[in-house]
């Protein structure tokens, strides 16, 4: 975890917006899709014609509920407010939003490193469409036109915020990945920071000392990946400290996250701010969910993975090495856990299990999800039985998610992929030795670095057939 | 021509749709030249449709209980492909690719919309001097206003253009226009009448209601128009109250209290007028009593806060980037400000402006809470008063009509006017006003009956004999 010079401590509050996978949007039967042609899932609600009015999805209230259960928070009865100010992109030039009841209060997430991060709310409201600037400078000043897709106005949003509770970037960083992996848990939101279905605010402030009070904070836009969010906190910490060991005072202002230079830059300040002069909506009633209803969706929510990752390890059995629990935590962040415990479950041998899910299957893409867990099972199987090295099988693994499932045997016979006989690799190793007589000299005087350098080799020659661990105790038996 | 009479007759063959909707656009030919009640006319549309609905019921099928029946649309209710400009440059020419609930009701039964009718700009104002198309005159007197902001609606039933017509009341913009019009007008219970595709002024207290030359006829087209909608949130979940057959049931033993702080500021005229309806009713049988509810006098100044308040953002999403009027600029914020100050008036500026600085950080207790903490004190006072009466009856205008041009420079006095029917929103309750003899000045008069949430039945059952006991 870095450290901050001189005794200097952040403080940090993340607020998260996550879109909800309701079918449908906040207060319209508009579809809720990502991807359409622009304003093709539009109607007289959604565009805020005029004498249209919202009509509340129950969908998208039990999603915010099921959120707000998975953080611990109070579910309660709440209302609407409307959030005004001018934007292209809003078509009421007001956002229908909770403000002094939210549909979820107070609760908490706890951190893998046992941190307990607060959660102040978890509130309802809806989305903006999407402004694009054309010609000129391509930017909102100075370009020569601003279109507006509205496809995305009015698609439910759930805006978290947390506590004050967060002390390093690294922290962030994994409060936010465990935020998604919850939120991706509970089935009401898909958590995809690339495509902005999940939106991250920094709010970050320094001081000296845990029991100072807290600095001027600034609040940071644009953090398109948990990458950026931890770059951008440390960034923006440094800055503050560098400003106030000069000392010079903090500006309570808005910041812009620009990831190529690598650095938070002012967007807007407090002056400039906003009064959203905030009133409850009068075309919209109280939502007041039953007890039976609340506790019918805290029925129902699947294990999230603070226990899931718990299940995994008892599965494992015996003490998991650090990169197996690394390998563990990312699967369970990206939700292919499932595909961990179907596999050991069949039978395959959980460290193959978890590394070629945690390691090779997760980076597969969404394609993943539609890939029958027998057929993955088939394939590990093959590579337990070693009848695929596991070059073989990662290779093989890609045509399966990529074919939507299949034979992994048959994908392997059509690669060519056949098990090298120890005839042929005791050939190989007698042409390679023969060709490398320093490197070979060395590794046998205990260079045990040159046991890459000859399996490469082994596998340039084999074109990745052979397999692995065959080639090392072969290598281990030839020097004796 | 009574609208009842014409749907059955229409339904019967005796007359063809087409006729009577011809004979609409007759009338209308002949007067609105000098009176201006309409400001669009759907003349191919209404008489097409007729011809269909003329062919239906050749071939014996049933056609609901406007059939036929000629209607004139306030300007703030949305329609097909029909102009929707609330009366306001910043949406001259917008077309809704919608209908409202109501029109979606009024075509199922038969209706036929003959035109949209003036209006102040948005339903801000009291005497339709506000629309940025041209006054409304009254047809009783050319040189005074026909009330507002529903002014085009009420002078279109009173000139006998159309027997039935739509308007809208947030503080009064049915009630005030049908008395000083001399026509019946009904503000019904908040939510009865789905706002959907109601233009919005101030969403807490607008109500669609109708305005016809008789109680029966008002009875029916509300039947017509009420009744839970899905698209409203606000909506009861009531089904439409059965009005007509209920209609002569009398007011014998129905407690009715004569509310002293509905006659405050009343000309001797309209004072007189309610104390003889006071008489007609108790002549009935009804049990009058003298009450007197004075956090009523809150109203004025709640409704001037709240309604505001609520424009202000309702009214924000007029900014030139999706529909209505565009005045070009360098940047959008430039653009939104010179849309907005070209396309809205004077009235609709004031209190986007009063009600922006109401709701604004640091006021927004002192004002809007305020103003909701004394909306709390006029439904509690109102819900004391109910304990021990059934009706209320009072003025429903402070005078008769007033002359073109006489308060339109004077905010303050042209608000007074709605003074005796802005609580009845403030709380949501139904409200109307009927017909009752004329001032000093010849002009009508009218007198408001009031009832508690729901009560809509009772209210026309007492409106009925009040009607019945007009002078003539």
């Amino acid at each position: 975890m870095s450290t901050l010079p001189n005794g200097w401590e952040m403080v940090v509050g993340l607020e998260v917006h996550t879109e909800l996978k309701t079918q449908t949007k906040l207060f319209c039967g508009c579809a809720n899709a990502f991807g359409s042609e622009p304003n093709t899932n539009i109607c007289p609600v959604c565009l805020g014609l005029p004498g249209s009015l919202p009509v509340l999805n129950e969908k998208a209230v039990e999603f915010a509920i099921r959120i707000g259960t998975a953080l611990n928070c109070v579910i309660q009865g709440s209302s609407f407010h409307r959030k005004n100010y001018f934007y292209p992109d809003q078509p009421k030039d007001y956002q229908i939003s909770q403000y002094d009841i939210p549909i979820n209060g107070i609760g908490f997430l706890d951190l893998p490193d046992g941190t307990k991060v607060g959660i102040e709310r978890a509130h309802l409201e809806e989305d903006t469409g999407k402004t694009t600037h054309v010609g000129g400078s391509g930017r909102i000043h100075g370009s020569d036109e601003s279109l507006v897709d509205y496809n995305r106005a009015g698609v439910p949003l759930v805006e978290i915020v947390s506590a004050p509770d967060i002390r390093s970037a690294e922290q962030a960083r994994g409060y936010a990945a465990e935020l998604r992996a919850i939120l991706i848990a509970s089935g009401a939101s898909d958590g995809r920071m690339e495509e902005g279905s999940m939106r991250v605010d920094a709010n970050v402030s320094v001081r000296k000392g845990s029991d100072a009070p807290f600095g001027t904070r600034c609040e940071i836009k644009n953090l398109n990946s948990l990458r950026s969010l931890q770059r951008a906190v440390d960034f923006e910490a440094l800055r503050q400290i560098d400003l106030l060991e000069a000392g010079e005072s903090i500006t309570q202002e808005t910041r812009h996250w620009d990831e190529d230079a690598g650095r938070t830059q002012t967007m807007r300040s407090k002056e400039e701010a906003n009064d959203y002069r905030y009133f409850p909506e009068p075309d919209l009633v109280p939502i007041n969910p039953t007890q039976a209803f609340i506790d019918e969706i805290a029925r129902s929510l699947p294990a999230m993975p603070a226990q899931r990752r718990v299940e995994l390890i008892a599965q494992l059995g015996g003490d998991p090495t650090q990169a197996q629990r690394d390998q563990l935590m990312a699967a369970v962040e990206l939700n292919v856990d499932s595909f961990i415990t179907g596999a050991i479950h069949a039978g395959v041998t959980p460290a193959i299990a978890l590394a070629r899910t945690a390691n090779e299957l997760a980076a597969l893409g969404d394609e993943i999800f539609s890939l029958p867990l027998d057929d993955y099972v088939a394939l590990l199987k093959l590579e337990d039985a070693g009848a695929l090295s596991a070059t073989q099988s990662k290779a093989v693994l890609a045509d399966l998610v990529a074919a939507g499932g299949g034979d992994p045997a048959a994908l392997a016979k059509q690669r060519g992929f056949e098990k090298l006989d120890d005839g042929s690799l005791d050939g190989i190793l007698d042409e390679i030795i023969a060709a490398n007589p320093d490197e070979w000299r060395r590794y046998c005087e205990g260079d045990d670095k040159l046991t890459g350098f000859f399996t490469g080799k082994v596998m340039a020659a084999t074109k990745g057939q052979a397999d692995g661990k065959a080639v090392n105790a072969a290598l281990r038996t030839r020097k004796g | 021509m009574s609208a009842l009479r014409t749907a059955q007759d229409v339904a019967d063959g005796e007359r063809s749709a087409s006729e009577v909707v011809a004979e609409s656009f007759r009338a209308i030919d002949q007067r609105d030249a000098e009176i201006h009640a309409f400001l669009t006319l759907q003349r191919e549309q209404a008489l097409g449709e007729a011809e269909a609905l003329d062919v239906r019921i050749t071939n014996g099928e049933n056609v609901g209980p406007l059939a036929g029946v000629p209607i004139g649309i306030k300007d703030n209710m949305c329609q097909i492909g029909e102009v929707t400009s609330c009366a306001s440059r910043i949406l001259e020419g917008w077309r809704p690719p919608y209908d409202a609930t109501v029109i979606t009701k009024l075509k199922a039964a038969g209706a036929i919309a003959v035109g949209k009718t003036n209006m102040d700009e948005f339903a801000m104002g009291s005497s339709t001097e506000n629309s940025a198309f041209g006054v409304t005159r009254n047809p009783h007197d050319p040189e005074k206003v026909p009330g507002g902001s529903s002014g085009g609606s009420a002078a279109a039933v009173a000139a006998s253009m159309v027997p039935l017509s739509l308007g809208s009341d947030t503080g009064g913009s049915i009630r005030q226009p049908a008395a000083l019009c001399g026509v019946v007008g009904v503000k019904p219970t908040y939510g009865l009448v789905s706002r959907y595709g109601l233009v919005a002024f101030a969403s807490s207290l607008d109500q669609i209601g109708p305005f016809a030359n008789n109680v029966e006829d008002a009875a029916l087209l509300l039947e017509v128009i009420a009744g839970h909608d899905p698209k409203d949130s606000t909506s009861l979940n009531q089904p439409a109250p059965s009005l007509v057959a209920h209609l002569d049931h009398g007011v014998r033993g129905l407690r009715i209290g004569i509310c002293s702080d509905l006659l405050q500021g009343a000309s001797d005229d309209v004072a007189t007028a309610v104390a003889q309806a006071a008489a007609v009713l108790q002549g009935a049988g009804a049990e009058l009593s003298e009450i007197s509810i004075p956090e009523l006098g809150l109203g004025l100044s709640a409704y001037y806060l709240i309604a505001p308040a609520e424009a202000s953002s309702n009214l924000a999403r007029y900014d030139g980037v999706r529909y209505g009027l565009r005045v070009d600029g360098d940047d959008v914020t430039a653009m939104n400000t010179r849309s907005r100050t070209a396309g809205f008036g004077d009235e609709v500026k004031r209190r986007i402006m009063l009600g922006t600085y109401a709701l604004s950080a640091g006021y927004y207790d002192a004002y809007y809470g305020q103003a909701q903490r004394a909306r709390t004190l006029i439904i509690q006072a109102f819900a004391k008063a109910y304990g021990s009466v059934d009706l209320i009856l009072g003025a429903t205008t402070p005078t008769t009509a007033f002359g073109i041009g006489e308060k339109s420079g004077d905010p303050l006095a042209m608000y007074q006017s709605d003074i005796c029917t802005i609580p009845t929103n403030l709380a949501g309750h139904p409200a109307l006003s009927v017909p009752f003899g004329k001032g000093v000045d010849q002009m009508p008069i009218g007198v408001q009956l009031l009832g508690p949430t729901l009560s809509e039945q009772r209210l026309f059952q007492a409106a009925r004999v009040i009607e019945q006991g007009a002078p003539a």
